[in-house]
């Protein structure tokens, strides 16, 4: 975890009001593994005063990209942004997808996402050993709000119908499932809390084991606020901070 | 220049410390941060037993500040002992113990198993937390008790003791009167102000205990004025508290008063600030040729009295 004044290196639309911002660091590139985040200070003013948290969509070299959309004053003033201002970041922060990821108890990963939960994936692809076969579900409001980035092959889920699947992404992954068998699957998700709690029930039934990256409001990102409490199932402690112990969890672990 | 500070005994390097429940317990940014910048860290308060704490959404952001209900989520003083006071004892800056409990021997329970080690500078008792069942305000906003939690706590040690004072009451001058008579080494001065946001497409409160503590730059010129109240009223001295984000707003809170003051929310932004505020500080002072921080305490030159609130004062 370092905090840096990072250069931003170019913001860009890459699918229907999603937008991507790429700032170079050596020292988080270097560090980040996928399923992490970095917790942005968008400009020096007080309003909005706390940090923005992000997961890491791409490293490639020095460059780390994240994606948003524009839902308030911290993502309006980051579009904003053009090539070399600075931005403050601290990361990376959390523990990401590595301890499901890197892992020989499986074959098939499975990749769930919705919306901008398809955040971490780019960079998770990349650092998934060759060994593993990859099925990437893909949900959104219509075909232009899928990010493709990096991603050969989906399978699309789109509200309107537009592409795919039309309907959720969860539905989509049963219905395929049913249909198609994979030899020793593991779930990997992130999106809308309501999908993930679909995505961890269904992963129970079908004792499949699945690793959610979850999302919570957020003041510091490292823990010093205790504000991003997730209820464990089993644990000794009744909560566990999603920016220190996730955001990413074992879904039999915690409620989602 | 000198910018240490003296408080019952107790020498602070500088007059910059970071707040109770903004730091955790000192240990968890220390690759971060240089805590030895600082003149002091006050501990998240620490009960007898564990706390989990309240459900999520226990934070919420609002126009230049924010919401919280955490309800002292803490690891209780057992743990607190065996884990962090041997990193703390690797740390120079002055270590400040915050006790928080819901009844008055759970106070002096965990006021004496902390009392014995060195490495605890002092204590500051929060008798304020807004987002609790039991103590918490209950206390704070009552006078008897928070007389007579002072009264028990320091009959048990002859470490500084510090009272931090609710502003959720009609006069804090008042609880600090009352606390410096029955031996409070200092007070600080404010805890968080309640408030309440709504969701207005949910309906629903966005903190799930509904009202919460509201902090950060938005609360700074209340927390001044309730400094500036409490100076007028006693001798001991005051920690400023509420919105500190910078070295020009440090030196308004002693300006207004404050003998030191402790960055709370703006750690959550920047870890550092602390540090830089101290920094700040001393070049402010080297400027202006100030040879002692302490010659700015109090040294507001208020034109007007106090309007409205004098006549009690």
């Amino acid at each position: 975890m370092i905090q840096t004044h990072a250069s931003v290196h170019s913001v860009e639309e890459i699918a229907s009001d999603i937008f991507r911002l790429a700032f170079r660091s050596r020292e988080i590139s270097a560090a980040a593994l996928p399923g992490q985040f970095v917790n942005i200070k968008v400009n020096d003013s007080l309003f909005p005063l706390l940090r923005r948290p992000f997961s890491i969509f791409f490293v490639e070299g020095e460059i780390v990209s994240i994606i948003f959309n524009i839902i308030g004053e911290g993502t309006r003033i980051l579009v904003g942004k053009k090539p070399g201002d600075v931005i403050d970041v601290i990361g990376p922060l959390g523990n990401g997808f590595s301890a499901g990821m890197d892992s020989d108890n499986y074959k098939t990963a499975l990749i769930v996402a919705g919306g901008l939960g398809i955040a971490p994936f780019p960079f998770f692809l990349s650092k998934l050993g060759k060994d593993k076969n990859v099925l990437f579900f893909v949900g959104a409001r219509t075909s232009k709000q899928i990010v493709r980035h990096g991603i050969d092959h989906i399978h699309a889920a789109t509200d309107d119908g537009s592409e795919g699947f039309a309907g959720n992404v969860v539905d989509l992954l049963t219905e395929h499932l049913s249909d198609h068998h994979y030899e020793r699957p593991r779930i990997f998700c992130c999106g809308p809390t309501r999908m993930l709690r679909r995505l961890s029930e269904f992963a129970q039934q079908k004792r499949i084991e699945c690793y959610a990256s979850l999302e919570c409001a957020m003041a510091c990102g490292v823990g010093l606020c205790q504000g991003c409490p997730v209820e464990t199932i089993s644990g000794k402690k009744k909560y566990a901070l999603v920016c220190k112990e996730g955001p990413v969890f074992e879904t039999s672990t915690v409620f989602v | 220049m000198n910018e240490s500070f003296t408080l019952a005994g107790l020498t602070f390097r500088n007059r910059v410390l970071v707040a109770s429940g903004t730091f955790g317990y000192g240990d968890e940014v220390l690759g971060l941060v240089d805590v030895n910048a600082l003149g002091g860290i006050v501990t998240k308060s620490l009960s007898m037993k564990p706390r989990d704490g309240n459900p999520a959404p226990r934070i919420t952001e609002t126009a230049s500040g924010m919401l919280n209900s955490i309800g002292l989520a803490n690891i209780g003083v057992q743990k607190f002992i065996e884990e962090k006071i041997p990193k703390l004892s690797l740390i120079s800056c002055a270590v400040i113990a915050n006790i928080a409990a819901s009844s008055i021997e759970e106070y002096c329970a965990v006021l004496e198993a902390l009392d014995s080690f060195e490495v605890i500078a002092g204590f500051e008792i929060n008798v304020s937390c807004p987002n609790v069942k039991e103590g918490g305000l209950s206390f704070g906003t009552d006078k008897t008790k928070v007389v007579l939690i002072t009264k028990e706590l320091r009959r048990r040690t002859k470490k500084p003791l510090i009272i931090k004072l609710t502003p959720n009451v009609t006069h804090i001058s008042e609880f600090a009167r009352a606390v410096e008579s029955e031996g409070a080494d200092a007070v600080s001065v404010i805890n968080t102000l309640i408030g309440m946001a709504i969701d207005i497409r949910t309906h629903k409160t966005k903190l799930s205990t509904v009202t919460g503590g509201l902090s950060g730059p938005a609360i700074k010129p209340v927390a001044i004025a309730k400094v500036y109240e409490v100076y007028r009223a006693v001798k001991i001295p005051i920690l400023g508290i509420g919105g500190i984000t910078s070295w020009e707003d440090a030196i308004e809170f002693l300006l207004a008063g404050a003998s030191a003051i402790q960055v709370g929310t703006y750690n959550f932004v920047d870890p550092s600030a602390g540090a830089k505020i101290a920094a700040g500080i001393k070049l402010f002072c080297e400027q202006q040729s100030i040879s002692d921080v302490g010659e700015l305490v109090g040294a507001v030159q208020a034109e007007r009295k106090l309007s409205v609130i004098e006549s009690w004062l």
